[in-house]
């Protein structure tokens, strides 16, 4: 049985616990407002990228197709990026995206494909470094990156192109969690390269033949595609940094929660030793008197 | 007065400008053209330079953009820049850091294909920085 004083100190470190738990929760809530605000900035770009695309994709006909679109027409080696968060203490958010992107890598080894790995993220890399180690070709850490930019991901969709361009892989699988509420984050595999072209509607299909292009529509697309997969990165790295906030305040609200329970306890038991140190010491000198 | 249409400017992190306008002038590949009303569907891709947005009212804003695409229709116009900047907002400091990192790919670049491309931009950026930043 702990002293009072024990309990006493034990209550007081919790209650700090929690105090900074509550702190991290408000700091993540203030950073989460501001991710979906970039989340949702961004928007309008990659809608209207996807139309542009779908018009030009419809006019290509497939010999002049890039082949960042068409693939390499082979589908040995894998490259997959698997991007997470720079920092832990949000709940399953990482884990999740890994746990997919484990699953994928077993799949794909199972059926003798070559896997490669860039890890975006520093959390991502320390659990994927436990069974793959070998197969990390690259990380890259946005630590100091305060804000996600086009930029950041535009180095990494270079990053991506030019080791296509090289010969290095033939598919390329970027894993992200996609931001669905505050509460729920979906772990996601997306496949950008080889490019699937978006769905044109029918309506739109008349419109598009009536373009022009200049240059010809063969080299915008050539322009165009590498530039998707920039703004496909750029949206995943949004989703992810929206979600991990979401993620964290949920875990810290939790966090919180469970220390408010604790104290809680914690006093009650504080409470009743000290009665039953009252009441010893009552009977004590009551049996002192009776003894006289 | 001028038929005006819509006219649309974004950037992958935000969107710049959304409005009626009754011209806009765009650096595009090929030699810069004005885009006004009821302008054939055209989808081109931009090099760096300034875009000038002659809004409804008159008034004239500059932009500058660095590469990118525009999809002109009859009804409207939309411009899908890397990046873009008001002019009043530029800094050297800024072109001349994109100067130097378009140097090192220019540097990096291991084909003959990438190298004419790398080489091609930094000529833009650099007229572009002769032209915007005149003292």
């Amino acid at each position: 049985m702990p002293s009072l004083k024990d309990l006493r100190n034990r209550i007081a470190s919790v209650k700090a616990t929690q105090k900074i738990t509550k702190a991290m929760q408000m700091v993540a809530a203030a950073k989460l407002r501001r991710a979906q605000e970039a989340a949702e900035a961004a928007r309008p770009y990659s809608q209207r990228m996807g139309a542009v695309l779908a018009n030009i994709a419809a006019a290509v006909s497939g010999d002049d197709a890039p082949a960042l679109m068409t693939g390499t027409g082979k589908d040995d080696v894998h490259l997959l990026v698997v991007a997470t968060a720079e920092r832990g203490l949000c709940g399953g958010f990482n884990s999740q995206i890994a746990r997919l992107a484990r699953d994928h890598i077993r799949r794909l080894l199972r059926d003798g494909k070559t896997v490669k790995i860039i890890t975006v993220g520093k959390k991502g890399n320390d659990i994927l470094r436990r069974d793959f180690a070998k197969l990390i070709i690259e990380r890259i850490e946005l630590r100091e990156v305060k804000q996600v930019g086009f930029v950041n991901a535009d180095a990494i969709a270079r990053n991506i192109t030019q080791r296509f361009a090289a010969g290095e892989f033939d598919v390329c699988t970027l894993f992200y969690s996609e931001f669905k509420s505050v509460i729920s984050q979906i772990p996601t595999a997306q496949q950008i390269i080889p490019a699937s072209a978006p769905v044109v509607p029918t309506a739109d299909v008349s419109a598009s033949s009536i373009y022009e292009y200049e240059p010809d529509a063969g080299q915008i697309l050539s322009d165009l595609i590498p530039r998707n997969i920039s703004v496909q990165i750029f949206r995943a790295l949004l989703e992810n940094a929206a979600g991990e906030m979401g993620a964290k305040m949920t875990a810290m609200d939790n966090a919180t929660r469970n220390a408010g329970d604790m104290i809680s306890k914690l006093t009650i038991t504080y409470n009743r030793q000290r009665q039953a140190q009252i009441t010893k010491e009552l009977i004590e000198i009551i049996s002192g008197a009776e003894a006289l | 007065m001028a038929q005006s249409f819509k006219f649309e400017l974004v950037s992958p992190e935000r969107l710049l400008v959304s409005a009626q306008a009754e011209a806009v002038v765009i650096p595009a590949t090929e030699g810069e053209m004005t885009v006004m009303a009821n302008h054939a569907p055209v989808m081109t891709t931009i090099k760096p330079g300034v875009v000038a947005v002659t809004l409804s009212g008159g008034k004239v804003d500059r932009y500058v953009v660095f590469g990118g695409f525009a999809d002109i229709l009859p009804e409207g116009c939309t411009l899908l820049a890397e990046s873009a900047i008001h002019v009043d907002e530029i800094d050297r400091a800024d072109i001349a850091r994109r100067i130097k990192a378009a140097q090192e790919d220019l540097n990096d670049s291991v084909d003959h294909h990438a190298r004419t491309k790398a080489e091609e931009y930094l000529g833009q950026l650099t007229t572009l920085q002769g032209a915007i930043l005149p003292a």
